[in-house]
Parts: C-alpha cells; structure tokens; sequence
C-alpha cells in the first residue's frame, strides 16, 4: 500500500473525489496542506481574499454545476469567516464541503493561536461534520464528506484536519475507500407508489390544481421532469424564489413566483386552488404568510427527499418521501398510463379554472409606472438587462430589492440560471457567487445584479476577479439606500429611515477602475440599453453598471403581514386587494 | 404531554452534542436524558423525556433521525413500556427521626446506602412519579442533596430497538 503524508493524503482524497476546484485562503493549521497542493497539478486552487467569499464561491460554483463546492480555511478567523458562507449553503441545501484547519491535536482546548472550536461553531448550520484525530481517518472522512454532502436533502459537510496530522514526515498507508456505506445513514431513493398514485387522484380530480415547485426541483435535477408533468396535466405552475427557472418562465402556464413578493396570479391561484401539489418546496414563511389562513380550499400532496420538510409548517393529506427526479418520473408513467385508459379527462375540465387565473393576470401586477423624464426604475434596468443578455445569462443576486426585481423580471427558462440565497438572505453573496459560476463556465455570460449596499459588503473580490480574469457583469442597481430595510421604514414605521441611507458612497468607476475592471454610470433611460449592450460586448474584462436608479420605489406585489392570507396583498403604493 | 424518546447512536465523540444541540436550536425543551454506551460498544441508548403535543413529537423525531449518527429511534410512549429511574437522597437523620425515614424508606422499597451519625443515604428506582411521590413523603424531613439519573426505558414484551 501506498504511504503518504495527512497533507498528501488530503489532496489525493480530493482528487479522487474529481475536484477541480478549491477555492480557499492559506493560514497557519494549513501550511501542510497547502503544501501538498502546490506539488500537484490537477486541482486549480482560487484564492480569495476573504474566507466568505470562498464559500459563496464555492456555493455558486455548485449551484450552477450540480457538484460539490470545495473550500479551505485555515483555523481560527480562517473557519469563523466561513461560518455566514456555510450557513447560506445549509438553508439553500447545497453540497459543499469544507475542510479547515485545526490547531496541532496537543494544544487542543487550550485556547492556543488561532484556535475555535469549528466543530462546534458549526454545528447547527452544518448536515454533518468530522474531527479527524489521525492521518488515517482522512481518506475515510472526506469520501463520507462527500458522499454525505452530495445525497439525500444535499447541505455542507466541515472537516477539520488538526495540522500535525498533516505533517510530510509522518506517512501512513493510502487507501482511498471504493464505497461509502454508513449504517445509520439511508436517504430514500424512490418515493411510495401507494402514495404517489394517492397523489394522482387528488391530482386528476381537482378542480382547480396547482403546482408549487421549489429549490429541490432545481437541486434534485428534477426541471426537466416537473416541466414535462406540468405540460401533461395542464395545470398552472408557480415557482419558489428557490424553484425559479425550475419550469420555464416564459411559458403560458407559468403563473410567476408565489409569495411575499409573487404576483398577483399566483398568490391569488394558490389561495383559491382546490388541490395543491408542492415538489421539492418547503412552505417557508416567506410563501405562506399567516399558517392558519394558507390555502383554505387546498388538499396537499407534498413530494420532498427530506421527511422532516414534509408537514413542518403546513399538514399535508399525502406526504411522499424521494426524490423529486425519481418520483416526477414514476408519476408521469402513472399519469400517462391513467388518460391513456380513459379513465380521466384533464386539460378541457381546466378551461374554467384558467379564465379565473386570467383574469387574475389581466391585474398585470408587474407593470412598470414610469413617468418620461423622471429617474430609471429598477425594473426597467432588470427587463433591459434580460433584453441584452437574450435571457440566457447566468445570474447571481445579493439580498435585497434588487434580489426581488431580478426574481420577478428576469424570467428564467432553464434550472440553475438564477443563484441567490433564498433561505438565509446573505447580502454579500452575489459577487463570489457569480465567480464561483464564471470559474465553472468560462464562456458564459455571469450576470451579478447587485445594489449599493450589498456589493460593498464582499467588494474586496474585485482583486480576485483581477487575479482570475473573470468577466463578470457587475448591474449595480444603484438607490443610495438599503432599499428593503427602508421599503420597510416607509410601510411600517412611518418613513423613518433608521441607518437606511447609505452615506458617502464610493464612486463605483473608479474603485473598479483601480482593480483594472471597466466601470460605467447610466442615469438617464434612454442610455441604459446602449450602455448595457456595450458592457456585455466586453467578453474578457470585468464590467460593472452601476445605474442610477429611483431610491423611493418599492417591491410590489407584496404580501401584508401579519394576520394576512395569500390573497392580502399591496398591489402598488396605497393599494391593496 | 410527556414523551419519552429512545435513541440508538453512533457511540462517538460528538454525537451527543449534536442531539443536544438540536433541542436547543430548534426550541425542543429536554426534561431528562440519560445516555450511555450498550452491549454493543460501538453504540450508545440514549434516553430523554421532553414535553410536546403530537406535530411537535413529529418534527423532534424526524429531526433526530436526520441527524448522521442516529441510527434508530422510538417514541416509547407510543406504546406499552417500562420506565425507571435511579434517585439518591441525602438526609439529616437524627433521634427520631432515623426510624421514621426508615419507616418511609421501606415502604417505597429504598435502600438506605450510607449511614452517618447525622445523615442516611437512601437509593431508590421506580417511575418518575413514584419518586416524586417519596420526596412529598419525606418533606417533613430536612433534604441535604437529591441526584436523579433521568428515565431510561425500553418497550414491553419483545418488542426491541436495535441495529
């Protein structure tokens, strides 16, 4: 057998598991490791400058590519900096996994240099976690890491590697396991047909069904699946801000997003709907609003990998644990197998309930009131973004309204397009996301539509760019305000705008400029398309817009809360439904 | 009402915490735990009481079993079971008051475990009610120190939690 160092031992378990990248920060506990990466050539290691920034890279990374992200810290700062980056990935359930660095195992709880318990400090955001305590148990950790990152409900898995263990003079045997079993850990692998064919009932004899997909479609490669069950059945579809792009937005059958900020359609058709068939979502209260009043007339069936998803927030009538690509699979054969029999008619029987939602639709909830001459709307800068890209960009959001707008006039058409941080709301994604993205698709255009505020909170990666060449599209929907948190000051507290403003701004142009970027301002209307066609025509330079937008617009549609339903919604500035 | 869960874990470092931490995360309340390894050492029974009505139990027991190194649970209070827990308590036990807490003790079926001049030490197992029930009896007398173990349990008849 084969005998190796903790460091050498590291890099090859990362090989075998077929990382191509790694991206992570050096430090003290990571010396070995490191070193070990700089004797081989296989993996391509991104250095960031900031350890948050490596995780949302390495979460945007697997979010568009459906594999693993791969991050390393050193210990200490080194981890806790990880700490927002991890807990991101663990609301959105996305398959990372991060080693770290610990201190030598002797100086272990003695509160030495650059020790934190990682273990610990990351056990509540984590879907697992090891110590190794020899260089043996390393192969064996980071093959379960991954297997364990990578399956089920998918979410982050740390590793934390004490540095002696990672010494070149200590070699032990090398064996990276074939197979990953773990005995107390079995995630469903096909849903219950019993209850899938309970579902398809409830399905076929509804009235008034809807479709509610969410981030587990996109995560569990179901969009294809879901796409073609939706088409079968005739039945409108809403999508999650996790699910968008789950089914193509374009498409007449695509009611828009649903909740706190969805349209006017499908908050109005889920709130009527007679039967509900939720794929992959998690009924967050960010869709729901007020539990007791969701959905009145609803029957739930709920398809989800992860059982404890399943009747967390909302009871349902037919839980079915698996996963979606496998279930939505078994379902349409069934389905199909149903009308081909005869035994049910679908798509006429739908025709009243599709006039209703038309003329939920004919509200146009998403129209744009732009006075000639006044200040750029953010929306307009969104649909002139999805004019110039053709719709085919990727996109990464920061958190905020710009996330909403983005959300609502940027329609998707395919699965992994659209990378924001849906869960935990982590301002300062949207950057090394869209990195993480443009590392993975070289030749793709990666759109980051970001504001004012947000940027400025990972803006340190425009080295990184500089660094990589990344060609980033930097949309900076520029408002001079944290625009939801004064949103919120304008509806609920009377227009107090506490620490809302952002005072002495930077200028955009010139802070990319001394990166090496290209930086441009737009502030009137009629420059937006011609400014953003040039930007995007810059293939290999980091390009950022920063466009002057309207700082008193707010979201709309928006859901009131508390004590609102789905259907209580403001539809513009003072009215409501 | 009162639940009493029992797990089979991983017998590891740092999985206790993880069941731990999880009650606290998530606003579970925790009355009692007892945890230990089993006849198979690479196993741990960890038994806990918690107090929470039929959705909550739900989600506890579906958070638990999500967890890497649970391998197996169940909600004993489902079903018939035995539950049991160790108790000690230190008296002051002078004059006449020895024969009295004497008399209290046998009718409980405690053993006095350690005598002094001044003080016995009584051991006593039964259900957690029956416990509460000895330290309502001797409230006449002056309590030093009370430990319980927490309930531990398992299902009646052959009805088993293993691997």
């Amino acid at each position: 057998m084969e005998m190796l160092s903790g460091g050498d031992i590291l890099i090859r378990s990362l090989q075998a598991e077929d990382v191509d990248f790694i991206f992570g920060y050096p430090g003290g506990a990571v010396l070995h490791i490191y070193d070990a990466l700089f004797r081989q050539n296989k993996i391509q290691h991104v250095l960031v400058r900031h350890e948050q920034a490596a995780t949302h890279m390495a979460d945007g990374y697997a979010r568009s590519t459906g594999k693993p992200g791969v991050v390393f810290v050193t210990s200490g700062p080194g981890a806790t900096n990880a700490i927002t980056g991890i807990a991101t990935a663990y609301m959105d359930s996305i398959p990372m996994v991060v080693v770290s660095g610990q201190v030598q195992r002797h100086l272990i709880g003695s509160d030495s240099f650059q020790e934190t318990d990682m273990v610990g400090i990351s056990r509540p955001i984590v879907k697992h976690s090891f110590l190794c305590k020899k260089a043996e148990d390393i192969a064996d950790a980071i093959s379960k890491a991954f297997y364990i990152a990578t399956t089920g409900r998918p979410g982050p898995v740390v590793v934390d590697i004490p540095k002696d263990i990672t010494s070149p003079t200590d070699l032990v045997e090398y064996e990276y396991p074939e197979e990953v079993a773990i005995r107390s850990y079995h995630p469903a692998l096909k849903g219950h047909t019993g209850q899938i064919k309970k579902a398809i009932s409830l399905l076929l004899a509804a009235e008034r069904p809807m479709i509610y997909s969410g981030g587990g479609v996109i995560q569990g490669n179901g969009a294809a699946m879901l796409t073609q069950l939706v088409r079968l059945i005739g039945a409108p579809v809403t999508n999650t801000l996790m699910g968008l792009g789950g089914y193509p937005a374009t498409d007449p059958q695509f009611v828009g997003m649903l909740g706190m900020h969805g349209t006017y359609e499908a908050n109005m058709a889920m709130h009527h709907c007679d039967f509900i068939l939720a794929v992959g979502a998690r009924f967050d209260d960010r869709v729901t609003n007020t539990i007791s009043k969701f959905c009145p007339y609803a029957k739930i069936a709920h398809i989800d990998i992860d059982p404890a998803t399943i009747s967390k927030n909302i009871a349902v009538d037919v839980p079915i644990v698996g996963p979606v690509d496998n279930v939505l699979t078994e379902m349409i054969a069934l389905i199909e197998f149903e009308l081909e029999s005869g035994a049910h008619e679908t798509k006429n029987s739908l025709a009243e309930w599709w006039a209703q939602i038309e003329g939920w639709r004919g509200q146009d909830s998403l129209k744009i009131n732009h006075v000639a001459g006044e200040e750029i709307k953010p929306q307009q800068a969104i649909e002139a973004v999805y004019k110039v890209t053709a719709g085919k960009s990727y996109v990464t959001s920061d958190v905020g309204q710009h996330q909403m707008f983005a959300a609502l006039y940027y329609p998707f058409a395919e699965p992994r397009k659209w990378i924001n941080s849906g869960g935990l709301g982590t301002m300062g994604f949207g950057l090394p996301a869209a990195m993480g993205v443009q590392m993975a698709f070289p030749d793709e255009v990666v759109t980051c539509i970001t504001g004012d505020g947000s940027i400025q909170m990972n803006i340190q990666e425009l080295s990184t760019c500089a660094q990589y060449e990344l060609p980033i599209k930097i949309i900076n929907l520029n408002n001079r305000s944290l625009g939801m948190v004064k949103q919120w000051q304008d509806m609920q507290y009377e227009g107090r705008h506490s620490h809302s403003y952002m005072e002495s701004l930077p200028d955009f142009v010139k802070l990319v400029e001394a990166y090496g970027h290209v930086g441009f301002v737009v502030d009137e209307l009629d420059a937006l398309v011609p400014v953003l066609e040039e930007a995007y025509s810059i293939r290999d330079r980091l390009v950022f817009v920063d466009i002057r937008v309207d700082h008193n617009e707010h979201v709309y549609p928006m859901q009131i809360a508390p004590n609102g339903s789905m259907r209580d919604m403001w539809l513009r500035k003072g009215v409501r439904t | 009402m009162k639940r009493i869960i029992s797990v089979l874990m991983e017998n590891e470092a740092g999985a206790l915490s993880r069941v731990i931490g999880l009650f606290a995360q998530r606003n579970y309340n925790i009355e009692t735990l007892t945890v230990a390894p089993t006849e198979d050492i690479t196993l741990s029974r960890l038994t806990l009481t918690t107090f929470a009505n039929d959705k909550q139990i739900e989600q506890i027991t579906k958070q638990l079993n999500k967890l890497i190194e649970v391998v197996k649970l169940v909600d004993l209070t489902d079903g018939e079971h035995i539950e049991r827990e160790l108790m000690l308590v230190k008296l002051k036990a002078t004059g006449s008051q020895r024969a009295e807490i004497k008399r209290t003790s046998d009718i409980f079926r405690g053993q006095i475990v350690d005598v002094t001049h001044n003080a016995y030490t009584i051991q006593l197992t039964g259900n957690a009610e029956k416990l509460d029930a000895f330290l309502r009896a001797i409230s006449e007398s002056t309590v030093l120190e009370v430990v319980r173990s927490g309930i531990s349990g398992l299902s009646r008849g052959e009805k088993i939690l293993a691997l």
